[in-house]
């Protein structure tokens, strides 16, 4: 499957720019006319997973996040990469109300949406290194295969 | 990101008026938590009819709160909320412990 078009951005880990990452990626995905819904969804799952590098992954430190998004003519698969820390025990932090940052109110919600809003996820991380978070959705709305 | 407050009796409204995430959670936990000190607040009611956006960051805003209030044998309840909200609240399972309702006035009336 080929997709109709890519995009890349990079920006500092400050938390004004998980409104704009997730701005950014619903206007990206909005060429292929998916549902007010659907867009939801993408800008909650890229607001998930920004949110996590920049306070896991970064710990608040600066640091430089990575978005990448590839638009197929039915869906989108988008990828967060963050340089930081890296995830411990991904099974873990994957369990609904895992948090390991309790004293700030974190839900520990994050993985749970990004998986109930997205077809896919997969996380990849390494201590030291960083984490890499792969999500894809198809837009069930988008029936007819090309328009012109 | 904004948050506006009303009071009836001892319900204390707090609408928010923006997109609630990581960025705006501690500025929004702030001025809630200066209102809900003071010692005529019993109930609290959070107005989302503005609310543009929500995540897992300002789910752990509502928890907090509702924490704080239920502590005190108070009781927290959530009005006017879109399709994006509603999922939220769904998946994080806040409809299973705070109850939702149209408007303030008929969340008023069951109080």
């Amino acid at each position: 499957m080929e997709p109709i078009n890519e995009m890349k951005i990079e920006f500092l880990s400050k938390s004004n720019n998980e409104a704009f990452a997730r701005v950014v990626a619903a206007a990206f995905v909005s060429q292929i006319d998916p549902t007010l819904d659907e867009i939801a969804d993408v800008k909650t799952s890229v607001s998930e997973a920004v949110t996590n590098a920049i306070i896991h992954g970064y710990e608040n430190k600066n640091g430089s996040v990575k978005m990448y998004c590839k638009l197929f003519e039915r869906g989108v698969e988008i990828k967060i990469i963050d340089e930081g820390k890296g995830i411990e025990n991904i099974e873990e932090a994957r369990q609904p109300l895992f948090t390991s940052k309790p004293e700030m109110e974190r839900s520990g919600m994050g993985f749970t949406v990004m998986e109930n809003f997205m077809d896919y996820i997969e996380i990849e991380s390494k201590i030291g290194s960083g984490t890499l978070i792969t999500m894809f959705k198809t837009f069930k709305s988008i029936t007819n295969s090309k328009c012109y | 990101m904004k948050v506006k407050f009303s009071n009836k009796g001892t319900t204390l409204i707090a609408s928010i008026i923006g997109e609630l995430d990581h960025h705006s959670a501690d500025y929004v936990k702030q001025k809630i938590d200066n209102e809900l000190i003071k010692s005529s607040t019993k109930n609290l009611i959070f107005d989302f009819s503005n609310l543009t956006f929500i995540d897992s960051s300002g789910i752990g805003v509502i928890m907090g709160r509702y924490k704080y209030i239920t502590k005190l044998n108070g009781k927290a309840l959530i009005v006017n909320i879109c399709n994006q909200t509603s999922r939220m609240l769904e998946i994080s399972g806040i409809f299973n412990i705070i109850p939702v309702y149209d408007n303030i006035e008929t969340a008023i009336n069951i109080m």
